[in-house]
């Protein structure tokens, strides 16, 4: 096109103005940056969600030529608002990695054999017949992902529970999310954040938990620096166990010692209640007061079984407990002085200021993580700093769709698509929804995830079939897990986009399409249900995993429960589960809806259109009683819960002969067990491979330099990592960390399998370990 | 023949209301920020009586709440001002 003097006037006149505006409002994005001379004519851009963690963040993908070249952000989605992080510019790098798995292989006389789908799919579905016709329903598994889609999921959970009749369907999100969900449920009688993403734009203060948000969920802490920047009653307080890049972008670092986050939570509570802090009226409506068991254990022993049974208890007996917890007293236990615990305090009391709490690993991988999650829900009922704008708790997730697939949909041993398999009347719907008769659903949950591992090991269950995880270096204590899966006595399926350290035990391997090679929708950690198109075909033979379910389910002769078809599963399958959320307090978007945004958050209001951004106030939340301010509508009475939970120490503990603190974590680099972000080549150059961090002088005195090999020690395995000294993070004396996405130095063959005995999830942030140099 | 570039920004929530406005408004070419509360407006007018006449129905446009002049170029001088504050709605 010609360009003329008036029309080039033009054009910079609306740079300059563009380029000002950009002074002004750093990150601002104009169409005309979209539709930039960054990228060649001719690129189609759909929306979807990222691939990577649980922030949701919408990415739109350039695809030509039927192969997708380039992504941006989504400056429609209300969760990025265009940015990404370095994750998610390079996310479909992944897909043309030259081992890309794109034919089934089946083991035969110790060696894979390309085989035909068909071919294999047939061999998945006659082992699982065979097995379940040997030695029961119960002898076959599950285990899924909180990468799964919906669909995926939905499928997976109607093919064992109500197509086979076993509750043995498991998923990684009991290893990351599970306390959580057990926190929200004991307190509030429902799973998920009462708020959304939007708090982060009205609150005053961030108080993180043990999550390294700088790292781990690089968009959303963005945000909160964006807020601190262009607000000036912004502040970001860091408790951590290690000094991170989240430490020090915060206005206030704390260190704690392991353990120690009860201690703080409890010690809180007692200032707000000894400074007459407490929304006393808030109290009195909506909150009642409860104790549980102590002394719980730890599960570290095979078929561990505990149950927790609450005692009601009233203010005064609680305000005695909290005696134990004044900050003096539990400054030695936590590490934390006693000013800093009033300081916190204070700004959890102080009614001018609108507070949000945000964890995720720190506070889920814990041996006490349900505890973790109830003390903290205590102090935003105490102060009523919950279920408005700026001000509640935010429990973060990890996987794009722990929350989608893994909670909603619900792919755990206990759960149905709603409810739980112990409610008569959730059994009941699910039933009636899948056709199928009500008592094929069994009514007790079987394994949990590590226990599920457990029972590989002991060769209870003969068949497995994992998709979209690699549990063998995810689990705590792979040093036992792995030569459990390695006995022959269980035949092992693994669906995957990539080799992994779990397709190398596997039986068969089934190639799985990779995230815009299907269509799918996933769940956030705000409640964000976000669909996206197929945009590029699969290679080869592969498929998606709601496909390969369906057609293993049909060939074992259940084909009468999977009618769906192939080009449209996705679409059959969600308004299908749709029907389980039906009514005012989980509604789900209807399809076309979530076609046309960036994601929908649930409860969806049919009257309006618009997503419900606060549960349980009824200013925002159409499920709550219109009669009352608040209603905690989860629980019969209405009321949440505060409970009593104590300090209790970790399950082991740096002694002579192990005197080190482990802990591990994740890079902003990698994600996960980097079966993605270790293929794209610009993260993997990035950080090439995993490390040890030590404290620097905990490093002199044992004579390790930086860059040194050193083994790191535990009563359950060995692993040789280079020394980290001041660099990426900083533990603080006597304990290390080491990050896990490396397949090639395996930290989890060094950490325990403890677990929190009401949620199950392992704690993979406490274990005792030695540091010896090579 | 003035040429003249501005940062509007709209009254709180109406943003897309000023879009349409300033759309349908004669010698306005909108360019909306897609994550901020902000446009990019250009002028271009004729001669300087009908850059007034645009002016006076800018200063009436009920969801503009400030206008900052960014650049201005005409026949006659080349003129540019860099944010200066042109007009408050406020």
């Amino acid at each position: 096109m010609t360009m003329n003097r008036r029309h080039f006037l033009k054009k910079a006149a609306a740079a300059s103005a563009m380029a000002a505006v950009a002074a002004m409002l750093p990150g601002v994005l104009f169409a005309s940056d979209i539709e930039s001379d960054h990228f060649p004519p001719g690129i189609d851009w759909t929306k979807a969600p990222c691939r990577f963690c649980g922030v949701g963040c919408g990415i739109l993908v350039g695809v030509q030529n039927g192969k997708a070249v380039a992504v941006k952000g989504d400056p429609n989605s209300s969760v990025n608002k265009g940015m990404l992080c370095v994750k998610g510019y390079h996310q479909t790098m992944c897909i043309s990695s030259a081992d890309r798995l794109t034919k089934a292989l089946v083991k035969k006389h110790g060696k894979y054999v390309e085989t035909s789908m068909e071919e294999a799919l047939d061999l998945v579905a006659a082992k699982m017949k065979e097995t379940i016709d040997r030695h029961g329903k119960d002898a076959v598994a599950m285990y899924t992902s909180g990468q799964s889609t919906i669909p995926e999921g939905y499928v997976a959970s109607k093919l064992m529970k109500g197509a086979i009749g076993t509750n043995n369907l498991e998923c990684n999100a009991r290893l990351c999310m599970a306390s959580a969900v057990a926190g929200f449920l004991t307190t509030f009688g429902a799973d998920e954040p009462m708020g959304c993403y939007e708090d982060i734009d009205h609150a005053n203060v961030f108080i993180l938990w043990g999550n390294n948000m700088a790292e781990m969920h690089p968009v959303l802490f963005s945000r909160l620096l964006d807020k601190r920047l262009t607000r000036k009653d912004v502040s970001i307080i860091d408790l951590a166990t290690r000094t991170t890049r989240t430490s020090k972008a915060a206005d206030k670092s704390i260190l704690f010692k392991p353990q120690g986050d009860l201690a703080i939570a409890n010690a809180i509570c007692y200032e707000l209640i000894n400074n007459g802090w407490v929304n006393k009226s808030f109290v009195e409506k909506h909150v009642v007061f409860r104790k549980g068991k102590t002394d719980i254990g730890y599960g570290l022993e095979d078929k561990f079984a505990f149950k927790d049974e609450a005692q009601p208890i009233d203010f005064e007996q609680y305000k005695s407990f909290l005696e134990d917890y004044r900050p003096d007293k539990v400054e030695a236990l936590t590490g934390v002085s006693a000013g800093d615990i009033k300081f916190l305090a204070s700004l959890y009391g102080n009614p001018n200021k609108k507070v949000v709490s945000f964890w995720c690993m720190g506070m889920n991988q814990h041996t006490r993580g349900t505890w973790m999650n109830n003390l903290v829900y205590n102090i935003h009922l105490l102060t009523g700093k919950i279920s408005q704008p700026g001000n509640g708790p935010f429990s973060l997730t990890g996987q794009p769709s722990a929350c989608g697939t893994a909670r909603e949909v619900g792919t755990f041993t206990h759960k149905l698509p709603k409810g739980v398999v112990t409610n008569k009347k959730h059994r009941e719907l699910a039933a009636k929804i899948w056709k199928v008769p009500y008592d094929r659903i069994p009514d007790k949950p079987t394994y949990h995830a590590t226990e599920m591992f457990r029972a590989v090991d002991r060769g209870e269950i003969k068949f497995i079939w994992i998709q979209a995880t690699n549990p063998l270096v995810s689990l705590p204590k792979t040093s036992r897990y792995r030569p459990g899966m390695q006995k022959k006595s269980c035949f092992i399926v693994v669906s995957d986009v990539f080799p992994t350290p779990t397709t190398d035990v596997a039986d068969v391997i089934l190639p799985a399409a990779w995230h815009i090679e299907k269509s799918g929708l996933y769940g956030n950690s705000e409640r964000r249900t976000q669909y996206w198109d197929r945009m590029t075909d699969a290679p080869g033979e592969a498929m998606p995993d709601a496909w390969m379910t369906i057609e293993v389910a049909r060939r074992m002769g259940y084909g009468d429960l999977f009618p769906y078809s192939k080009e449209k599963h996705h679409e059959e399958i969600y308004n299908e589960y749709r029907q389980f959320h039906a009514g005012k307090q989980h509604n789900m978007a209807p399809l076309a809806i979530l076609k046309k945004r960036s994601g929908v958050i649930w409860p969806y209001i049919e009257e309006t259109g618009k997503s419900t951004l606060w549960r349980y106030n009824s200013k925002y939340d159409p499920a709550c009683d219109p009669d009352k301010d608040f209603d905690f509508y989860g629980n019969a009475d209405g009321k949440a819960v505060i409970w009593q939970r104590p300090y209790e120490a970790a399950p082991e503990m740096p002694d002579n002969e192990y005197p080190f603190w482990l802990n591990t974590g994740r890079v902003i680099e990698h994600w996960h067990t980097g079966s993605m972000t270790r293929r794209i080549p610009v993260l993997h150059q990035a950080v090439p491979h995993a490390y040890v961090e030590l404290h620097p002088d905990d490093a002199r005195q044992l004579g390790i330099v930086n860059g040194q090999k050193v083994k790191v020690i535990s009563r359950r395995g060995t692993t040789i990592l280079p020394a980290s000294i001041n660099e990426r993070g900083l533990p603080a004396r006597g304990q290390v960390f080491v990050p896990f996405f490396d397949e090639k130095m395996l930290i989890n063959d060094v950490t325990l399998d403890a677990f929190c005995p009401i949620s199950k999830e392992p704690d993979y942030k406490k274990c005792a370990v030695r540091i010896e140099k090579l | 023949m003035p040429v003249k570039s501005y940062i509007a920004f709209p009254r709180v929530g109406m943003k897309e209301q000023l879009i349409e406005v300033l759309k349908k408004t004669p010698h306005c070419e909108v360019m909306p920020a897609l994550n901020k509360d902000v446009l990019v407006l250009v002028t271009d007018t004729a001669d300087d009586q009908e850059e007034e006449a645009l002016r006076q129905i800018l200063y009436g446009i009920k969801e503009l709440a400030h206008l900052n002049l960014v650049s201005g170029y005409s026949d006659k001088i080349n003129q540019t001002d860099e944010k200066s504050s042109e007009h408050d709605n406020e």
